[in-house]
Order: structure tokens, then sequence, then C-alpha cells
């Protein structure tokens, strides 16, 4: 059927052809700014000025703690979600995914309204044991873990809800509780699931800035990670700033990388 | 099949089957419009095959006893101790209960080695890393797929897999093992010999097994006792050989492939249901079953002249090719419908095909009369 596909082959109207390039164009002709500027031959001083190193050592502690703390309640709550039935669950998951939409500036007035020193359970955690959340580096993780824990848990439901449950019933024919099904069997089946999860959760978490702003403000060494180090030092320094967006950038394609990675693998198991 | 009388044969000692180690179960499950009503004692070492049409309720029964679905009412007992007893608050979940099951799919967990899915359950229950290793080699020795011991689910084929599953089942050691359409999924080279394997195994096995099955054959080489369910009841009870000669149910009767008839006996006749007359050998008095195999039915293009003492008039309904023979339904007016096995040079000869007119004959000593 030649014909046909030859009125299919023309039957892109050529006035879409034009905004498309265009969308394409505006996508990736800022990376390639940055990467014509980046100051390739001074990229090792700029790396290890100690502002740099700083920004970089607290972002990937921070990222890793936030990362591990939606792990450790974002894979029970996806549990939760994906195994419990009750009413008001859809309501729910809509409130879970709520830190996915709203503006991160937003999220960190609200976790200073809860957490800060006049807050809602600030103002008793300082009354009772001293403790100042704002402006720390635990801060810093909080707003991370609030952003990026919705990532986690869809990516972790999701999986749960598409994993066999007659394993489970398998393994209690076998003798395992509850509690070892989850450990021995549950959790390996949802791993991809659980890995993407968790990459999506990282690159979301290292990306904070509004929040973090917001919530734990801009201390160097303290709470200035590598997004609001890149924003002060485009003013003052902007190569440095420059290089900042450049290991930001090759993180992101680190993660789109290995996440094509686990979802392809995910798919065939 | 033996040529015993028609007294029925009972299977093994079914009385207290619980109190001597097997199940004692009254299974009453509704799930909507499904109830499920069977009652089910398996003595301790026997092998019984549940066999049925799907949606009969035989996944259902075999859930229940693994405590993976609650009974709505009734009890399940095994070697004495309550399972299920919702009238008494009482059930023990499937972990607490050693009852094994081999899954229809064998649900082998894909992230382990056959070994460590034999291991499993035997961690699961407290045993050390090593022993629960030295354990599952043995039975991976036992059921013959030592070699694949770390190979992953994956990479084992069919006959593989459930011999792995057998093996996981077993090394348990469970007082009551489960099968679900254990060799369903095997292709027909495979399930042969995995199904020679698996009765050997289950003969070996010390407890009370019930298997789940619609393979008639499946259910002949591998149970002790045959159970057929229909529409979550039981149709019949019986042994293999039982079953095989004197079906119960029109179902039944397809499995087994015989030729089912219903009808009311006064002496050497039977009125049918269907219609028509029927003569029998042996004189019989009220309702009773008739069935006789489609290889003693003969066709003939005329009237017959002979010994038979039924010979009906009707036309071939329907011609299908089995292995080396034909099989002809042929319907005829004021009777039951009745298959016919006839060689392929029958038909060409008589010149069979459906829609022709024929007599069909069939002598009454060839038939199998027994009550209703």
């Amino acid at each position: 059927m030649t014909s046909r596909e030859q009125r299919r082959g023309s039957g892109i109207p050529p006035v879409l052809l034009i905004p498309a390039g265009l969308a394409l164009a505006f996508l990736l002709l800022p990376l390639v700014g940055l990467l014509v500027r980046t100051p390739w031959a001074d990229l090792g001083t700029h790396l290890t000025q100690p502002a740099v190193l700083e920004a970089l050592r607290l972002s990937l502690v921070t990222g890793v703690i936030a990362t591990a703390v939606c792990l450790v309640l974002g894979v029970p709550l996806a549990w939760v979600m994906a195994r419990a039935e009750f009413p008001g669950l859809r309501l729910l998951r809509a409130l879970i995914t709520l830190p996915l939409v709203l503006p991160p500036v937003v999220g960190g007035v609200a976790l200073l309204l809860l957490l800060g020193r006049r807050g809602l359970i600030g103002q008793h955690l300082d009354d009772w044991f001293g403790i100042s959340l704002p402006f720390t580096t635990t801060a810093v993780v909080i707003a991370q873990a609030f952003v990026a824990m919705p990532f986690l848990v869809i990516a972790v439901e999701g999986a749960l809800r598409g994993a066999d449950r007659r394993y489970e019933d398998a393994a209690a024919t076998l003798g395992a509780g509850r509690w070892l099904t989850f450990r021995r069997v549950t959790l390996p089946l949802v791993a991809p699931g659980i890995s993407a999860g968790a990459v999506l959760c990282f690159a979301r978490a290292l990306g904070e800035f509004g929040a973090t702003i917001t919530f734990a403000g801009n201390f160097p060494g303290v709470t200035r990670t590598m997004p609001l180090a890149v924003y002060l030092t485009l003013e003052t320094d902007p190569e440095a700033a420059i290089v900042l967006s450049l290991v930001l950038l090759l993180v992101s394609v680190a993660v789109l990388v290995s996440l094509r990675g686990r979802w392809v693998s995910g798919a065939s198991s | 099949m033996t040529a015993s009388g028609s007294a029925p044969t009972q299977p093994r000692d079914r009385r207290d089957a619980a109190a001597g180690g097997g199940v004692a179960a009254q299974l009453r499950i509704s799930r909507g419009e499904f109830h499920v009503d069977v009652d089910l004692e398996v003595p301790q070492g026997q092998v019984v095959a549940l066999l049925g049409p799907n949606g009969a309720g035989k996944t259902t029964v075999l859930h229940a006893l693994a405590g993976l679905l609650r009974l709505t009412d009734g009890s399940i007992g095994l070697a004495g101790r309550v399972l299920d007893d919702p009238a008494h608050r009482r059930f023990v979940p499937a972990e607490q209960r050693h009852v094994g099951m081999v899954f229809q799919d064998y649900l082998l967990f894909p992230h382990l080695s056959a070994l460590d899915n034999v291991a499993f359950g035997l961690r699961a229950r407290g045993a050390g890393r090593g022993a629960a290793r030295a354990t599952a080699t043995r039975w991976l020795e036992r059921v013959g797929v030592l070699e694949h011991a770390d190979s992953r689910p994956r990479q084992l084929s069919g006959g593989q897999a459930q011999r792995v599953a057998l093996a996981r089942a077993l090394a348990t050691e469970p007082g009551l093992l489960l099968l679900d359409e254990p060799l369903a999924a095997l292709d027909a080279a495979t399930r042969l010999e995995v199904r020679a394997d698996l009765a050997r195994h289950l003969r070996e096995f010390g407890g009370s097994a019930v298997l789940v099955t619609h393979d008639p054959l499946d259910a002949m080489v591998i149970a002790d006792r045959i159970i057929v369910l229909e529409q979550g009841r039981v149709v019949q009870d019986g042994l293999p050989a039982e079953v095989a000669r004197a079906p119960r149910t029109d179902y039944v009767a397809r499995l087994v492939g015989l030729n089912l008839l219903r009808g009311a006996g006064t002496g050497p006749m039977v009125a049918l249901e269907a219609g028509g007359v029927l003569h029998v050998a042996d004189p019989v008095d009220g309702p009773v079953l008739v069935a006789f195999p489609p290889t003693s039915v003969t066709l003939h293009r005329r009237h017959p002249e002979g010994s038979a003492r039924n010979v009906w008039q009707g036309t071939i309904a329907g011609l299908e090719q089995h292995a080396h023979t034909v099989r002809a339904q042929v319907a005829a007016p004021g009777h039951p419908a009745v298959l016919a096995d006839v060689t392929p040079s029958a038909v060409a000869e008589l010149d069979l095909a459906v829609g022709a007119p024929v007599w069909l004959s069939f002598k009454a000593t060839d038939t199998h009369v027994y009550p209703a």
C-alpha cells in the first residue's frame, strides 16, 4: 500500500514542524549555552574552590540523608496505600501527591509555620528540648524530604500494585509471617520500583531550592546547597555558578540514564 | 478398570480421618452468588484428586484448606488440630498451619535461586542457614534437579520449575499437601514424565494430599481417590476405577469417555428420562444410571438384524476425528443422543456425514447399570 504510505508520510502539516522544531531548540539550546560558556580550562580550579566543594559536599550529604528518610518512611506509606482499603484513600493519595505540584516556596513557608520557633510543633521543640530546626542542616534535609517523598511513594506504590500478591500467599504457606514475607519476598519483588523511586527522590532533593531557602535559609557550609550556591554566585562569580550548574546537569543526565536502565529491566522481569 | 460387581467399592477407611493425622473438613464458603459446600475427609497417606469443571470451586477448597481464605461456616481439622472454625472464632493463619501448597504456575520466588526457594520455608520455620541449605540440597536431589540448584526460576524449564515447587512444598514436611493443577502448565511430553514422578513422590509423602485437576488422566494416575465437584458440591466420590466405570454426572461421563443415560428400571428394561426404552442384561428396579462405551455402539445404514437388543434409528449430528477413530454423535428422535466410535474406513464405507440417516445398535451386555 505505497499510496497510503506516501499519504501518511506527507500527512504531517508543515505548519506543525516549525513549532515542533522551535520547542526542541527551546529545550536544548539553554543546555548548549551552558556547555559553551563552561570554562573547561579552569574546570579543576573552580571545582576545588572551598565554597564550591562545600556546597557540593552539603548537597550530597543532605540529598543522601533525605533519600534515606524518604525510603524509611515512604516505603511503608506506599505499602499502606497499595494494600489497605479504606474510605478516603483517593483523597489521601491526592494529599500525598500535593507536594509534587505545590510551589516549593509554599512548602518552605508551611514547614516554617509547623517547625519554626513559633510554629505549631516547633515552639514545643524549643520550649521542651531547646531544639530549633530552622536554618540548620537538619532543616535542609526536612525541606528536601518534604518535596521529594511523593516521587518515592508514587513509584513504590505503583510497583506494589503491579506485584503479584500470590507470591505472598506462597510465602505464607511456607511458614513465613507477614514481616518476614515483606522483607524477603515483597521488597525484593518491588526492588526495581524502589530504586527508581529512590533515584527520582534523590534527584528532586538535589535540585531543591525554594523550600530550602525559605525554611533553612542560606548559610555557607550549613544550609547553602548547590542550587542555592548557583543562584548566589551567579552575581559574584559567574564562572563558579556555571561549573556548579554543569555538575548538576551531569547528575541529572546520570539519573536519566540509570532510570532508563531500571525501567527496561523492571519491565522485563 | 476392574470388572467387579455392581456393589460400590468403598475407598480406604475414612472414619476419624482427622484424629489419625488426616484432614476432616466441612467447608462452607459463600462469595456473593457463589457457594461452596463440601465435606472432605482425607486420611493420612491418602492422595485425593478434586476433579471438576472450571468454576466448580476446586481452587476455593484448596485456598480454604491452606488458610488463604476464611470459611464462612463449617470447620477444618488437621491431625486433631482445629485450623478454621468461624462459629468458635478460631482461625489459624496460613503460616502456622503446616499445610504445603504447590501453585498452578509454581510461584517460585524470582529473586531467589532454586536452592534458596526450597530453603525458604525451612528458614521461615527457624532453621539455620546452613542446615536449611543442606536439607534443600537433599530435596533438590530427591526430585532430580540438583544440577539446577543455583539457577533462577526464569532459567528453569516448566518441568524443572514444577519439581522445584514440589521440593519447596515438601521440604517443610507439611501434614497436608495441596496441589493446584500441578501439571496444567506443562507440554504433553514433559507432562507424562512429571506426572509419573509426582505420583511417586506423593506415594512416598506420608501426609494427606489434595490435588486439584481437570484432567481425568492425572487424577487416575496420581490419586487414590477421586472427588468430583460441580458448582461447589460433591457429585461423586470414589476410587478412580469406580469413577471411570460408573460416572454419576454428564460431566464425569464426558471426562471418562462413556455414554451415560438416566432412567427408571423395571426388570430387564429401563425407561429412559430422555425417552425410549433400553434393554439391560441384569434386571433392575428403581432409578438407575446406564453407562456404556462409545466403542460398543455399532452404526448401520439399514436396520440391523442381530443379537443386539438396543436398536435405534437416528441421524448423524456430529463427527469428530480422534486419534485413530471417529467419534460420531447420533441424534435419535425419541431417544437420548449417543456417542459411537467407528473407524475412518467405516465412515467411508457407510458414507457417514452430518445429517446422514443411520441405525445404531448396542448389546444389553455392554451396558453397566447402577443405582442413581
